[in-house]
């Protein structure tokens, strides 16, 4: 089950709309990441909310896209952790340390302007020259 | 003992179908969603294990009741290359397949009983299970 990329402004979001094999986690996190070249984009969202566990594999590929997205200058917000997979995460040990989240799309699209405003206040972020 | 429930291991989509199949058991058996998703988190845990150690084995689910508790038990069989050192290997951070090292430690904090037996070179069973109170 490929998990559709839509890409909206300078933000790819990546919605999840069922439960997801390790080969399909990979997947993503390879498409994601080619095409925060691609579409130049400044930040990826990736919705987990229709997402029925969160264990470790899923958890490892969530870090992995987050820190390569970086490394090719995007931010990451994971946004959509339901509470019971919240309390399973904690019980396993698993942390997204490093990495953004949000409560749900709404506040991780406030999140990634949030950040853009300020990478154009420090003058660290990307020109535009249109 | 009651019907099992069988699940062969071989293929990533096989981690999905039993934790999904564990869920809706669990979800029968009256087990709360928090505690559905608790069990089901565990179990694709222990069943990616077969995957990555010994590339196929299987999942068994079944329910029992005890008393005024009924509980959800969850066997993972394989017949892989078994865990030399079983202490370490439930250790937080302990892999020897470049994972997290959490799979293990992490199934048994989300379960009520957990139970590891292996032999080296002959395979690896984890028991485990969770517990609910039913009204009388």
């Amino acid at each position: 089950m490929e998990v559709p990329i839509l890409k909206q402004g300078h933000y790819l979001i990546a919605s999840i709309q069922s439960a997801l094999t390790d080969a399909d986690l990979s997947q993503l996190r390879e498409a994601l990441i080619e095409r925060v070249g691609r579409f130049r984009a400044r930040g990826v969202i990736v919705d987990v909310t229709a997402l029925d566990v969160m264990d470790s594999f899923a958890v490892r590929t969530l870090r992995d896209i987050a820190h390569m997205a970086r490394l090719r200058g995007a931010e990451t917000v994971i946004v959509g952790i339901q509470p019971e997979v919240a309390f399973a995460m904690v019980q396993l040990g698993l942390t997204l340390k490093g990495v953004s989240t949000a409560l749900d799309l709404e506040e991780g699209l406030a999140f990634l302007d949030r950040q853009a405003q300020l990478r154009i206040e420090r003058g660290s972020g990307r020109i535009d020259r249109g | 003992m009651a019907d099992e429930l069988l699940i062969p291991i071989a293929a990533d989509v096989d981690v999905v179908t039993a934790r999904q199949r564990g869920r809706d058991l669990a979800a029968e058996a009256g087990f709360s969603s928090g505690d559905q998703t608790v069990i089901a988190a565990a179990i694709s845990e222990i069943a990616r294990n077969i995957l990555n150690y010994a590339k196929r084995g299987e999942v068994a689910l079944s329910v029992v009741a005890n008393g005024d508790r009924q509980g959800i038990v969850i066997v993972a069989r394989d017949q892989g290359p078994g865990i030399r050192d079983v202490s370490r290997a439930l250790e937080d951070g302990y892999s020897t397949s470049g994972g997290l090292g959490l799979g293990l430690p992490g199934a048994r904090r989300l379960m009520d009983d957990f139970d590891v037996s292996s032999s080296v070179g002959k395979g690896t069973t984890v028991t485990m299970k969770k517990w609910r109170r039913v009204n009388a």
